[in-house]
């Protein structure tokens, strides 16, 4: 059993101090409805921490909580060590948290610049700084590697989801961020694609981002994954390093709440489950 | 479709893309991409062009295409081959000039998907409104009669932006009520007599607005108003191109911009030529009419407007995807409202000249008609109705090709009903076109 403590936390995180956001004990109820109850969920810097669970579980309320758009009722927030409130997805930005929602928000007949920029562009006293935001899209997708789209000013309705995919996480590091929500961001799209976008989140780690990513593909899960985080009817069931997970015992936890399949699988057995 | 479909599937493999790696965005480049960002010679321009046009995003290029085909036709057929005489070229840019700013004001609000079906009689408001106030008993100076008739319909614009984003309202059945509304208003206003003249000789100001659209500029003025304009244009386009090539960015190559500003130099010129030939049968009659500058400037102003400023980028947003405007922090609600303000503003423009043209305002004026109209052009143009796509630029050339049709075939004897037969057809055309478009590259 391999729920959440700071104990049980792998020597590799306990060697840095405290992870980039720290939630504890976050409930929040609809009415009736307890969609969160007691949630501690750790999201360090430079790690990629997968979000697990069936529908219903609570994953988009969670999120949401994170991203400033819900109220938690109880449990605290800390952002670098220090309780913050996050209020809206105002306050969330100023953190530097950004999400990627299922949906992009792209606009289709704006290019990749426009785009990105959507909401903060640069100006020059009264005109658009079209020069300057092109320079500094280009460098922040040069520096994620999205090197397949062809100009950086094509229309974002003739890219591919992929393309599309990395054009809004692009757009959602570009603004000094340190934690980016990604919401189902392989749901929609075919194989390579999907290798192209786990490329990507790979890359936002190494530049020491902390990523969180909503997914219900295992497959992507134990492919980018550094840590799983489980939650089952609202709370919180299994956190901890992949290394504790295999894809039977993520169900498990995901469908019961609970695992009976004991220790860790042997360094290898992970590998077979790939694919 | 199968030049979009091949660039959807080719990149996506990722293999490919690592082994490629290539750090600058644009190397692979000759695609569906504007040409003037990929291409460092003017061949390749040319060819990335090519592409560009045979892919479905073909810009002004096809409402080019039917401007010249309908001259060439008109000229043809017309007797005398009056048509592409300079008198009739004047003409016809006169009364093409109503539909020209009408269409631009209807551009607007196609932009975001929403349409102001009450364009024609805001219009007939606002040119009303400015000719009561050179009448003989206030007789004030023209410029601010022209000012309180457009401050008039800037607020009947900003009722209609309000009702339609507070009360969440559609556009369409606002404005038809407003259609109604205006119509009646209008009535009113002419009063007894049904009309507000403005063909006084008597009267300056009077004088002065029917002067906008029926007298012209010495024709040595209008060659030094053309050096000013194309030094003006020629330095900014200068400017822009080659401060994208120092600072590394992809740019058109030298030749293009040189081209750009010959091409603008050499339009400028040939229409000022025609312009001075003398066209007067008794009297010599000769120069540029003081509308064409004044449409151009309203061209030039919108064209900044959107595609230079903030506000603008936020109008194509919010046309493209207003749930997306939303999240990025845009205020949809005044985008919207603005965007009404500004249609109704540039809908009093072309009341304001229809006045000066006919020499004031009667109940004969068709707002149904001139609205049809204000649509078409635009839409002929190349702005989209269904939002997102629409250039002020569109305004002007479709409603040339507009203004072509009508003029064409009075030319040629035909009655009004086969104008309006010929109108249709262009402009089912012209909605075609945009639907074909649409569905060949919007289908990610």
């Amino acid at each position: 059993m391999t729920v959440s403590a700071s104990a049980s936390e792998p020597a590799s995180l306990a060697a840095t101090s405290d992870p980039l956001l720290k939630l504890r004990g976050i409930s929040k109820h609809f009415g009736a409805v307890q969609a969160l109850y007691q949630v501690d969920l750790d999201l360090p810097a430079g790690q990629v921490t997968a979000l697990c669970g069936d529908n219903g579980a609570g994953k988009s309320c969670l999120t949401k909580t994170i991203a400033g758009i819900y109220q938690p009722d109880e449990g605290e927030i800390f952002w670098e060590g220090r309780q913050v409130h996050v209020r809206s997805p105002k306050d969330a930005a100023g953190l530097g948290i950004e999400t990627v929602y299922q949906d992009l928000a792209l606009a289709d007949n704006l290019d990749i610049v426009q785009n990105m920029f959507l909401g903060r562009e640069r100006k020059t006293r009264v005109f658009l700084d079209e020069d300057d935001m092109e320079k500094a899209a280009a460098e922040t997708l040069a520096g994620l590697r999205v090197t397949t789209v062809r100009s950086i000013r094509q229309p974002v309705a003739t890219l591919s989801g992929g393309q599309r995919q990395a054009v809004a996480v692009a757009k959602a590091v570009m603004w000094n961020s340190k934690l980016v929500l990604l919401d189902e961001p392989t749901a929609a799209l075919g194989v390579a694609q999907t290798a192209m976008v786990l490329e990507l989140i790979r890359r936002l780690k190494d530049h020491g981002l902390a990523v969180m990513v909503i997914s219900h593909n295992l497959n992507d899960v134990f492919e980018v994954a550094d840590r799983i985080a489980v939650l089952r009817l609202g709370r919180m069931v299994a956190q901890d390093d992949i290394s504790a997970f295999d894809r039977e015992t993520v169900v498990d936890f995901m469908t019961s709440g609970e695992s009976s399949r004991g220790q860790a699988p042997a360094p290898g057995a992970q590998k077979a489950v790939e694919r | 479709m199968t030049g979009i479909d091949d660039l959807r599937d080719k990149p996506d493999d990722p293999l490919a893309a690592e082994v490629e790696a290539a750090p600058d965005l644009t190397a692979a480049a000759v695609d569906v991409v504007p040409p003037a960002l990929v291409a460092q010679s003017m061949s390749q321009y040319m060819r990335a062009w090519t592409v560009r046009v045979r892919g479905g995003d073909a810009g002004v290029l096809p409402v080019v295409l039917a401007l010249v085909g309908v001259s060439l036709v008109l000229q043809i057929v017309s007797p005398r081959g009056l048509f592409l005489s300079p008198g009739n070229l004047v003409n016809l840019f006169i009364q093409s000039s109503v539909f020209i700013v009408l269409a631009m004001s209807e551009g607007f609000v196609l932009l975001l998907g929403d349409i102001d079906l009450s364009v024609g009689y805001v219009a007939a408001i606002g040119g009303i409104i400015a000719g009561e106030f050179v009448q003989p008993g206030l007789n004030w100076p023209w410029w601010i009669a022209i000012i309180i008739g457009l401050a008039v319909t800037c607020v009947i614009g900003l009722i209609y932006g309000l009702i339609i984003t507070r009360l969440r309202l559609p556009a369409f059945v606002v404005t038809l009520a407003g259609f109604l509304f205006y119509f009646g208003v209008m009535i009113i206003l002419l009063g007894a007599g049904g009309s507000v003249p403005i063909s006084s000789t008597i009267l300056v100001n009077q004088e002065f607005l029917y002067g906008i659209v029926n007298t012209n500029i010495p024709p040595t003025f209008g060659w030094i108003g053309l050096a000013v304009i194309v030094v003006i244009l020629g330095a900014t386009i200068w400017l822009r191109d080659a401060g994208r090539r120092r600072s590394g960015l992809v740019a058109p190559p030298v030749g293009l911009t040189v081209a750009k500003i010959a091409f603008l130099a050499g339009a400028g010129v040939v229409v000022v030529a025609i312009c001075n030939v003398n066209r007067g049968t008794f009297l010599p009659i000769a120069g540029v009419p003081w509308v064409l500058p004044i449409v151009l400037a309203v061209l030039g102003a919108w064209t900044i407007l959107l595609e230079r400023t903030q506000f603008g980028r936020h109008m194509y947003a919010v046309g493209g995807n207003a749930e997306a405007a939303r999240r990025a922090g845009i205020s949809v609600n005044n985008v919207r409202t603005i965007a009404f303000v500004l249609c109704s503003l540039t809908a009093g423009i072309g009341g304001v000249i229809y006045l000066s043209w006919q020499g004031g305002i009667s109940t004969n004026i068709n707002g149904g008609q001139l609205v049809l109209y204000a649509v078409a052009a635009a839409v002929i143009g190349g702005t989209s109705l269904f939002g997102g796509r629409g250039r002020a630029i569109h305004g002007l050339l479709g409603g040339l090709v507009i203004g072509a049709i009508y003029n064409g075939l009075y030319l040629l004897g035909l009655a009004i009903q086969w104008q309006l037969i010929a109108t249709g057809l262009v402009l089912l055309a012209a909605v075609a076109v945009d639907s074909l478009y649409r569905r060949g590259s919007a289908g990610a």
